[in-house]
């Protein structure tokens, strides 16, 4: 299934935040996005996942879901976005309510997303109890309990600390390992986009634009070579010159604001 | 311990750090306020007992602790409870229902929001035991007006509190469950509900307080039964320990209450 960002624009109010933003996401893909902050990767990925109709343009999608598919268009939430009231097998089981599962399959669909996210020891505890990466660990099983075929990531990582942050790419780096899935990672950390990433989509500051897309010339299993490494940094460096200055002047303006 | 370092002399002049994080904490202490409580009631007992306090103006807890054990023996006291507790308890029914459906009717629904809000705004700060004439006029002088104002009294507060709830659900819980699809019905359900469940608690606290208040106002107007008509009459025939025992039950009525609440936000809210 491909993800295709056509002529997206989209303004809050007077606000132009989004302008004409082109791309195509083929099926199997990790596309990163990376800009400077207020650039509008977040509202793009609301688009693309239909939680915010754009002013301009839209989001479609092409080709069939994969089959047992319940969500083929799957958020991954920055702060988590897990019910507190819930224990961590609730939350797994939560978009599972309302298709038309038996409690038999939910119940096998759970403790999958569980097991391939090592979370089967921690089922009934509550999030409060649990670190920052163990609970978006919970915000990817539920993710995965409904069959994705792309993942909507908004910033999966950056509320979590450095180590963990490591821990988790690694687990993402796995899970998207064998192509089943696609991803959108929207993300401010250019060392995180060149690891992750087939293709990453740099947009302008706000309104934003896209400025390049650049694709990462390596298999993902072939990133972990000292050379590759070589290579993955010289494209980060690539990457932050041409966003550094608007980096900069986007900073500035918020400051401003 | 491995110290990787070039060595370091040794001083002895080192000072400790002074501490400075005391304070700004403070935690209730289990028993101090029931021994402050027994304290008071001790000094009380014995102002009385000496003869420093006139027992017409302010009795003993003894003598209040009698006419509690006569009206109780009577008989009395059970009419007089029993009469509030049914006032309170259909008045707080409906009054809470009917709130918390307007309530989530002003949180989820624009039309609904922009009526609701107006009216709740222009309502509320009409103080509802001003209403019972008219209640009267419209309902009769049985029980009716009397429900029927504690009801209002509840009805208002218990609407703030769950609009305000349901305004206070992170709008991101309601955003991840629209993102896989979850209906507008489990959305209410699974989300909303327990997340504005902190509120409803807190306001069902409130109009409690409203209820006994509108309670013993009611009766004070227009009953021969009930707590609120109890103490007036003692009031009246200068029956100060018989006055301060039905104010004594009011009190202990209270803290059921507050009890009660407790024990629904320990089961309910055992989560936060």
């Amino acid at each position: 299934m491909d993800l295709i960002a056509d002529h997206i624009s989209h303004r809050f109010g007077a606000l132009e935040v989004l302008n004409d933003v082109s791309f195509t996401l083929s099926a199997g893909e990790v596309v990163a996005v990376v800009g400077p902050s207020g650039c509008g990767k977040s509202t793009l990925l609301s688009i693309l996942g239909g939680l915010l109709r754009p002013t301009a343009g839209a989001a479609k999608w092409r080709g069939a879901p994969p089959s047992g598919s319940l969500n083929p268009l799957t958020f991954v939430f920055q702060d988590f976005a897990l019910l507190p009231w819930s224990t961590v097998e609730a939350n797994v089981e939560f978009p599972l309510l309302h298709p038309a599962l038996t409690v038999g399959e939910r119940h096998a669909q759970v403790d999958d997303a569980l097991r391939r996210t090592g979370l089967t020891d921690f089922r009934g505890a509550y999030p409060r109890q649990l670190s920052g990466g163990m609970r978006q660990r919970v915000g990817i099983a539920r993710a995965l309990a409904v069959r994705p075929a792309i993942l909507l990531m908004d910033e999966p990582l950056s509320a979590l600390d450095s180590q963990t942050r490591e821990l988790l790419l690694e687990d993402f780096i796995g899970l998207l390992a064998d192509g089943a899935m696609g991803a959108v990672y929207v993300t401010h950390n250019l060392e995180e986009a060149v690891r992750i990433a087939d293709r990453i989509v740099v947009l302008s500051r706000r309104p934003g634009r896209v400025r390049e897309i650049v694709p990462v010339a390596m298999t993902r299993a072939e990133r972990g070579t000292a050379d590759a490494r070589s290579k993955l940094l010289a494209l980060q460096n690539e990457l932050w010159s041409l966003i550094r200055n608007e980096a900069i002047d986007a900073e500035r303006e918020v400051q401003h604001a | 311990m491995l110290d990787r370092g070039p060595p370091r002399a040794q001083r002895t002049d080192a000072r400790p750090v002074a501490f400075r994080g005391a304070g700004f904490a403070p935690r209730a202490s289990r028993h101090a306020g029931w021994i402050a409580m027994l304290v008071v009631l001790a000094v009380w007992q014995a102002a009385g007992s000496a003869g420093l306090v006139n027992s017409l103006f302010l009795p003993s807890p003894s003598a209040i602790m009698r006419a509690i054990w006569q009206l109780a023996v009577s008989g009395a006291l059970w009419q007089h409870v029993s009469a509030s507790l049914m006032r309170i308890g259909t008045g707080w029914i409906l009054g809470t229902v009917a709130g918390i459906a307007v309530g989530f009717a002003i949180g989820l629904f624009n039309q609904a929001r922009a009526i609701g809000i107006t009216f709740i705004s222009a309502l509320f700060p009409i103080p509802k035991i001003a209403l019972l004439p008219l209640l009267i006029l419209w309902l009769g002088i049985g029980e009716e007006p009397k429900i029927a104002t504690i009801a209002l009294g509840v009805f208002f507060s218990t609407a703030i509190s769950v609009y305000s709830g349901v305004d206070a659900v992170p709008r991101n819980l309601i955003r991840m469950a629209q993102s896989f699809n979850v209906p507008f019905e489990t959305i209410v359900l699974r989300v909303i509900w327990p997340g504005a469940l902190p509120s409803i608690l807190a306001g069902f606290r409130i109009s409690a307080s409203v209820a006994l208040l509108l309670v013993v106002s009611a009766e004070m107007i227009g009953a021969d039964r009930g707590i609120g008509a109890f103490v007036l009459q003692a009031g009246n025939l200068m029956q100060t320990d018989q006055l301060l025992a039905g104010v004594v039950i009011l009190s202990l009525f209270g803290l059921a209450v507050g009890k009660l609440i407790n024990w629904l936000e320990a089961r309910l809210l055992h989560w936060r």
